[in-house]
């Protein structure tokens, strides 16, 4: 029998619910392998195991009552550290919430408990979801658990490590230009990026306002259906919450893809892939046809303009979002300032990391008199432009897809000193945030040993045929593969 | 100044009369513990949205309407970046290219004439804390740490930018009066300028007369007063027309007015002008409002104060100086009506208002609503006065007994004893006794001189300390002199 950390969420539901285990086993299961493997991989910025034995122990008690311990019982989980988390500090990442404890739970963390959770800790990010490796995270970067030389990809580095790492069952990440998704591809997992607006980002720290959303890294596309199930819906906190009942996607997602209209944009599938990706791509396409799903070179011409909007529309937004850091109210305050400016200043500059100064300066910038036409106004335009891209090629197509990222998980220290060699890293899921619409990553095989993803995008609110397609391939592509215990820590 | 024509334009700033602020559900009101009216979303903290409060938009939408203002089917908030500690989120959330209301008016009945003052726009923004210097001074400059307090933060505000239609501090005044009591009327805004619910800055410049272009304005802050607007603009006028006609120029910036000196100072400022870097604010939908919200609220408005000025003129006879100045309050006009209401003739009912009781609003520094009388007492006084109970001398001294003890005046009368003596036996001994003692001014009157008749009533009323009913002594009096004869 494998492992109780490597299990799947619905595959340990069942056996508590059997009652072959307990949540307190399960979860003590997962600590002894943290206990293992968390120094080379440091998944986590902060740990709650007193916590979680705590909730455990209690889902434990609730079941011997008789009472269902809720569908997210029994299930250690990993956090990403941007969603606020009452009584336990949320960093960001930043030097300047490092001391920081919210007094409210984010929506999704609400829900979350209602369904019994069990957390484990916060996970390390990329200072303020800044970032594609986890490398600018204020505590240190996390590696990959497949090649620990290697980065787990970002900015949910830390959520997907954990979960690769079976230091959690699951996690919940946020994604603003492809930051569940290009960790869950490194990191050999299933993370999706929902429709803008299905998940509440109350309680959120925000990034870029218009592009995050928060979503599941887990280990197949059944815990990711399940997770979204528990997080997805209305919420009043949030005026850009969609007003609409979710389905259940664990139901809802059965069925084939016969018949399913698939297209490959082109624009996606340009320079900068590996061989390994350009092949597993290929063979992703065959295993669609073979399935009887219709597959099809799509074009969406403006998607070579997505990564220039998208680094005038998210730093600009970032500017403005990161402005409240300032020293005054909580978080980092740097002493000794003669006046109020000095104070902001010393503040600001002490507490943020490079990159995040990088992108308060290009935001501040584009927003600026006299240039606000020519960047974050012609953004905007493109963004429009984008979003009808994908309105059209919905009308011939069910569902997009493109290799996650074009290479598989680069070196720690590749690109930290080049930031648009990182910025590259998220051409392929960028213009999906742009255009609001769902899409998920899902393993499709291995290059040299490490973790190649394929993205399903879909129309705005069809988690359900992108989670179908999802599925469907899963099966056909077998991936059974876990990290080997050379380079990585092991199954 | 001959040859120089003022251009005055106001920008106004009210704060809305919702319970709750506008994009979380804190208390609203002015006043509270310092931080006791906050939760997340107002106080900024990290992963908290704005959720717009309907109330505020539809207070807007009233405002807007009753200005004549078009209102905008759709609308959108943008962020206003600048950095102060008094603004938790280092953004304020407001309006921009695309107010709520644009194009309105309001007209101004003035002496000379109706003037017309152009509303370019009303639109929402969300308030800012206060800070406190801790300082004996209370300035900046002298402290050493200041303090914020964010019961104010997220307040709705209602700004109301007029066009350059103004061209006398009267008017000026007589415009934010008129708005004030539209607001009131409406119930939009509680309207207390020292409370801060009420601001308003003023753009002064000039220009020769006849001349299209407009002259370099400086902006006026800091007038916490009608008063004190009209002294600002006053003084402000002058310093620019002294400054234009010994051969100098204004210079655009921004001006304190001190109340205590009487003039207007440059505010230190930096030397850069602030760039706000406005854009939509992504975290709140597009504000959409319907036509049959807008035909809603339009059917919703009560009456305005000029239509309420016409009809205490039309109904009630009131002459116009009258009916002006009973409506340009809500509240005075409504306890005018009240003691309408209660019985009391309209004209006298006026009379006590703008005499004895503004008098005393005034002597107090208090408002209509601390008084501690109803309109139906002021009725019932003057329903004393009119079944000649007591005189309308000794009403006077009633009067400020009612509003120094809130007590009716019959009670007051009862207790003084003061009620106007009618009792015919009684002045007859009384009226006997003056005429024996005034044999000079009785040999007088019946030669024909009609004012010793007026000397007797005097002695009369004196020997009853003013109580005696003058008409019927007259009457009696009269009557004793000629029986005599």
């Amino acid at each position: 029998m494998e492992a109780l950390y490597a299990m799947k969420a619905w595959e340990l539901q069942d056996m508590i619910d059997r009652g072959e285990v307990s949540v307190s086993e399960v979860l003590d299961a997962v600590l002894a392998r943290l206990e293992q493997v968390e120094n080379e991989v440091h998944s986590y910025i902060t740990l709650t195991l007193d916590a979680a034995r705590a909730a455990a122990a209690e889902a434990d008690r609730a079941r011997d009552g008789g009472k269902s311990p809720g569908a997210a019982a029994g299930i250690p989980m990993a956090i990403k550290d941007v969603l606020c988390t009452r009584g336990i500090r949320t960093t960001c990442g930043s030097r300047i919430l490092e001391e920081y404890i919210p007094v409210y739970d984010a929506t999704v963390l609400e829900r979350l408990r209602h369904a019994g959770l069990v957390l484990v800790g916060k996970a390390n990010m990329d200072e303020f979801a800044m970032g594609s490796s986890t490398e600018n995270s204020a505590y240190g970067p996390t590696r990959n658990p497949w090649d620990l030389e290697r980065v787990p990809g970002g900015s949910s580095g830390g959520s997907a490590a954990a979960v690769a790492a079976g230091e959690a069952i699951w996690a919940l990440g946020s994604d603003t230009g492809g930051s569940i998704r290009q960790p869950a591809s490194f990191c050999g997992l299933v993370g999706m990026k929902p429709t803008y607006g299905l998940v509440s980002r109350y309680g959120l720290v925000a990034f870029a306002s218009s592009l995050d959303q928060v979503g599941p890294i887990a280990r197949d596309v059944r815990d990711c259906a399940l997770l979204l199930s528990l997080i997805a819906g209305h919420d009043r906190r949030d005026s850009t919450s969609l007003r609409l009942e979710p389905p259940d996607y664990l139901s809802a997602m059965q069925g084939d893809i016969r018949g399913l209209r698939v297209g490959m944009p082109r624009e996606l599938m340009q320079e900068g892939l590996t061989p390994g990706v350009r092949k597993a791509m290929e063979d992703c396409l065959q295993k669609f046809e073979q399935l009887g799903a219709e597959v099809d070179e799509a074009t969406l011409p403006n998607l070579d303009y997505a990564l220039s909007a998208y680094y005038i529309i998210a730093p600009a937004e970032a500017s403005s979002n990161l402005a409240r850091f300032d020293g005054v109210r909580y978080g980092l305050r740097v002493e000794g300032a003669e006046d109020m400016m000095e104070m902001y200043g010393r503040t600001r500059a002490a507490g943020f990391g490079p990159e995040v100064k990088r992108r308060i300066m290009l935001g501040t910038y584009a927003l600026s008199a006299g240039y606000y036409e020519a960047y974050y106004g012609q953004a905007q335009k493109v963004r429009t432009l984008i979003i009808r891209d994908f309105d059209a090629a919905y009308e011939k197509y069910d569902i997009l897809v493109s290799p996650t990222t074009p290479t598989p998980a680069f070196a720690l220290g590749e690109k930290v000193e080049d930031p648009l060699a990182m910025y590259l890293s998220d051409v392929c899921t960028i213009p999906v945030n742009l255009a609001g619409i769902p899409a998920i990553s899902i393993p499709c095989g291995l290059e040299d040993g490490l973790p190649v993803g394929l993205q399903i995008m879909g129309k705005v609110l069809d988690e359900t045929t992108v989670l179908r397609a999802a599925r469907v391939m899963e099966e056909a592509l077998a991936f059974r593969e876990k990290p080997g215990s050379g380079k990585g820590v092991g199954a | 100044m001959s040859g120089l024509e003022v251009v005055i334009g106001l920008e106004i700033h009210a704060e809305l009369k919702t319970l709750s602020k506008m994009f979380c559900s804190c208390d609203a009101s002015f006043g509270g513990e310092p931080n006791s009216r906050t939760c997340p979303v107002c106080l900024g903290l990290p992963g908290v949205l704005p959720v717009l409060n309907r109330k505020a938009v539809e207070l807007a939408t009233r405002l807007a309407l009753a200005l004549h203002c078009d209102i905008a089917p759709y609308s959108i908030f943008h962020r206003k970046n600048y950095f102060y500690p008094d603004m938790p989120k280092n953004f304020q959330i407001s309006q921009y290219d695309l107010p709520l209301g644009i194009g309105g008016y309001l007209d101004l009945e003035m002496e000379e004439g109706r003037v017309r003052v152009g509303i370019t726009r009303v639109h929402l923004e969300e308030d800012t804390g206060k800070t406190v210097h801790a300082s004996e001074s209370g300035r900046i400059h002298d402290s050493e740490y200041s303090l914020e307090d964010f019961n104010r933060a997220g307040v709705p505000l209602l700004e109301i930018v007029t066009e350059p239609d103004i061209r006398t501090p009267i008017q000026a005044r007589m415009f934010m009066q008129e708005l004030k009591s539209i607001m009131e009327h409406l119930e939009v805004s509680d309207c207390k300028m020292e409370e801060g619910s009420l601001r308003c800055d003023a753009n002064v410049s000039l220009r020769p007369q006849g001349s299209p272009q407009l002259g370099v304005k400086a902006e006026v802050k800091n007038m916490n007063s009608f008063r004190a607007l009209y002294r600002a603009l006053d003084y402000e006028i002058m310093r620019q027309g002294d400054l234009l006609a010994s051969g100098g120029e204004v210079v655009q910036e921004t001006r304190h007015w001190d109340a205590d000196s009487g003039v207007t100072t440059p505010l230190r400022t930096k030397e850069y002008a602030y760039d706000y870097r406005y854009f939509p604010e992504p975290d709140l939908v597009p504000l959409q409002l319907d036509l049959s919200f807008i035909d809603g609220v339009r059917a919703g408005l009560p009456e305005l104060p000029s239509q309420r000025r016409s009809r205490l003129q039309e109904d009630l006879g009131l002459p116009e100086h009258d009916a002006g100045l009973l409506t340009s309050s809500k509240a005075l006009a409504d306890f005018f009506e009240a003691a309408v209401d209660a019985g009391a003739e309209p004209k006298a009912a006026s009379n006590w208002m703008m005499g004895e009781l503004s008098a005393h609003l005034n002597a107090h520094n208090i408002e209509i609503s601390e008084v501690p009388i109803t309109p139906a007492q002021l009725a019932a006084m003057i329903a004393l006065i009119d079944k000649g109970v007591i005189s309308g001398k000794i009403a006077k001294s009633v009067f400020e007994a009612m509003l120094a003890s809130g007590n009716d005046a019959e009670t007051i009368v009862k207790e003084k004893g003061i009620t106007q003596i009618s009792d015919e036996e009684e002045l007859v001994r009384h009226i006997e006794e003056a005429i024996r003692e005034n044999p000079a001014s009785v040999e007088d009157y019946r030669k024909g001189k009609e004012k010793a008749l007026g000397f007797l009533v005097g002695q009369v009323m004196r020997k009853t300390k003013g109580r005696a009913n003058p008409q019927l002594v007259n009457e009696l009096l009269r009557r004793s002199l000629e029986g005599e004869g």
